[in-house]
C-alpha cells in the first residue's frame, strides 16, 4: 500500500469528481425533460407517435452507452453539412457530446419510468378530478404529473446512480473526469489498487449521498 | 456495402468474428457472475452478521462504482495480482493474462454483482409454506433445495436475470478499452483505418440491438417454460 499516492491523488480526484457531477447534473436535467416528452408521446393513443417514442427508448436502451457516445462524438463530425451550421460549435467540444449522449440516454430510461408511472395511477383519481370540474390541461399537471414523479422517485433513484456510473464514459472522448483522471495517475503510477480505492471510494461516497437524498424525498412526499 | 464485404476488400468477417467474441464474453462473464452469485446469495440470507457484512460490501461497492473504473483495476492490477500469487508458489518469471480471461473476470464480477441481488430478492419472495411442507415431507437438505427452492427461485428471478444479461451484454463493450476485439473495437479500429466512424459505430450499434433482440425472444422462451403451471 502506498499511503503517500493515496493522499497525493486525492486532491487532484476530488476536483475531477466536480466534472463527473457536472456532467451527470447537466445532463439529468436535459434527460428529464426529454424523458417526460417522450413519455407523453407514449400515452398518445396515435399508432404513429406511439411506435416513435418506443422506438427512441428501444434503441437507446439496447445500445451500450459507448457507442452512442462515439457515434456522436466521432461519427456526427464526419457530416460535413453538420460542419458548416451553428450546432458544430456544441459538437466539436467534447464535453458538449458527451453531455448529448447522456442525456439522450437518460432519456431513454427516464421515458420508460414515467410511462409505467403514468400507467399506475389509478383512474379513480382522475375521475375524481374530471367530476369536480376540473379541466383536463390542470388535471394533467396538478393531479398527474405530481402522482407520476412520486410513484417514480425509487426507481429514477436508480437512474441517476446508474447515469452517475455511466459519465465515467466520458473519460474515452478525452475528458479527465474521476475516471480519466483515475485513469492517467493508474497508467502513470501503475498502482492500480491505491487509486482504485481512492476514486471508487469518491463514487461510493456520491451513490451514498444520492441514495438517501432520494430517500428522503421518498418519505417526504409519500402518500401516508 | 463494400465496406462490409467479407475477405480482405471489407470488414464483414472481422465484424463477424468481433460479435462472435461479445457474445463469448458476455456469455462467460455471465457464467463467472452465476459462480459469484452462488457464494454470495447465501452469504447475503445467513443469519451471521460478518458474512452479511462482506456480501453486502461486495454488492454495494460494485452496484455503486463505474464498470469503466472496476475494468481498468483488472486491466492494469491483474497482472501485477496474478504474478504475486504465483510468487508466493515460488514462480517469478512474467506472466501475461490475455484480454479475454481479464475483461470476462471484470464484466463477471459486475454481472454477479447484480445476480446476487436478483438471487436474494427470488428466494426471499418464496412463500414460507414451501420451506415448511418440504420439511415436512422429510425432503433432505439437497432435495429441498433442488426440488423445490430452486425451481421457484428461477421463475421468478428470470425475468429480472434477463435485464442483468442485457447489462452484462452492454457492459462487455467496455473491455475494448483493454484491446480485446469485440464489436467496439473492431469498429473503433475500421473507423479508423477507413475514416468513417459514423458508418462503423452505427453499424455496431444495429449489432448490440441484434444481440439484445434476439436474447429478449430466447429469454421469453425460458420464462414461458419455467411459468409451467402458474
Amino acid at each position: 500500500m502506498d499511503l503517500d499516492l493515496m493522499i497525493n491523488s486525492f486532491p487532484k480526484l476530488l476536483s475531477a469528481a466536480v466534472i463527473t457531477l457536472k456532467l451527470l447534473s447537466v445532463s439529468l436535467i436535459i434527460g428529464l425533460f426529454i424523458g417526460l416528452f417522450f413519455s407523453i408521446l407514449r400515452l398518445n393513443k396515435n399508432l404513429f407517435i406511439n411506435r416513435f417514442a418506443y422506438g427512441y427508448s428501444y434503441i437507446f436502451r439496447g445500445t451500450p452507452l459507448l457507442v452512442q457516445i462515439f457515434i456522436i462524438y466521432f461519427g456526427l463530425g464526419q457530416i460535413e453539412y453538420l460542419r458548416s451550421t451553428v450546432l458544430w460549435v456544441i459538437l466539436k467540444e467534447p464535453y458538449w457530446c458527451a453531455i448529448i449522449a447522456f442525456a439522450l440516454n437518460t432519456g431513454a430510461y427516464t421515458s420508460e419510468i414515467l410511462r409505467s408511472a403514468f400507467q399506475t395511477i389509478k383512474p379513480g383519481i382522475i375521475e375524481a378530478g374530471k367530476s369536480l370540474g376540473i379541466s383536463n390541461k390542470v388535471i394533467f399537471y396538478k393531479i398527474q404529473i405530481p402522482i407520476a414523479i412520486r410513484q417514480s422517485l425509487p426507481a429514477y433513484g436508480n437512474e441517476i446512480i446508474l447515469m452517475m456510473k455511466g459519465t465515467s464514459l466520458a473519460s474515452t472522448v478525452t475528458i479527465m473526469d474521476l475516471t480519466g483522471v483515475a485513469k492517467y495517475i493508474i497508467s502513470t503510477t501503475f498502482k492500480p489498487i491505491e487509486v482504485f480505492i481512492v476514486a471508487g471510494g469518491i463514487y461510493l461516497f456520491m451513490t451514498f449521498i444520492i441514495h438517501n437524498v432520494i430517500k428522503f424525498l421518498e418519505k417526504k412526499y409519500s402518500f401516508n | 456495402m463494400e465496406l462490409l464485404a467479407f475477405g480482405d476488400t471489407g470488414w464483414g468477417d472481422e465484424l463477424f468474428y468481433a460479435t462472435l467474441m461479445t457474445i463469448a464474453v458476455s456469455i462467460t462473464a455471465m457464467f463467472i457472475g452465476f459462480l459469484f452469485a452462488l457464494i454470495f446469495t447465501p452469504l447475503k440470507l445467513s443469519k451471521n452478521k460478518f458474512l452479511n457484512f462482506i456480501a453486502n460490501s461486495y454488492t454495494t461497492i460494485i452496484r455503486g462504482v463505474p464498470e469503466l473504473l472496476v475494468i481498468y483495476l483488472f486491466f492494469f492490477g491483474g497482472t501485477g495480482a496474478v504474478m504475486y500469487v504465483a510468487s508466493i508458489f515460488g514462480y517469478n518469471e512474467y506472466i501475461e493474462i490475455n484480454a479475454f480471461i481479464t475483461g470476462a473476470f471484470a464484466i463477471g464480477i459486475i454481472s454477479g454483482a447484480y445476480s446476487t441481488e436478483v438471487f436474494r430478492g427470488a428466494i426471499q419472495s418464496i412463500d414460507k409454506g414451501q420451506f415448511e411442507a418440504a420439511n415436512v415431507l422429510g425432503l433432505n437438505k439437497f432435495g429441498k433445495f433442488f426440488r423445490i427452492i430452486l425451481p421457484q427461485t428461477l421463475r421468478l428471478a428470470i425475468p429480472n436475470l434477463s435485464n442483468v444479461w442485457q447489462i452484462t451484454l452492454k457492459d462487455t463493450s467496455l473491455i475494448s478499452v483493454t484491446g480485446l476485439v469485440e464489436i467496439m473495437r473492431q469498429s473503433y479500429i475500421a473507423a479508423g483505418s477507413t475514416r468513417d466512424p459514423l458508418f462503423f459505430y452505427s453499424f455496431a450499434a444495429v449489432l448490440y440491438l441484434l444481440l439484445t433482440f434476439a436474447s429478449m425472444k430466447l429469454i421469453n422462451r425460458l420464462e414461458v417454460k419455467y411459468s409451467r403451471g402458474y
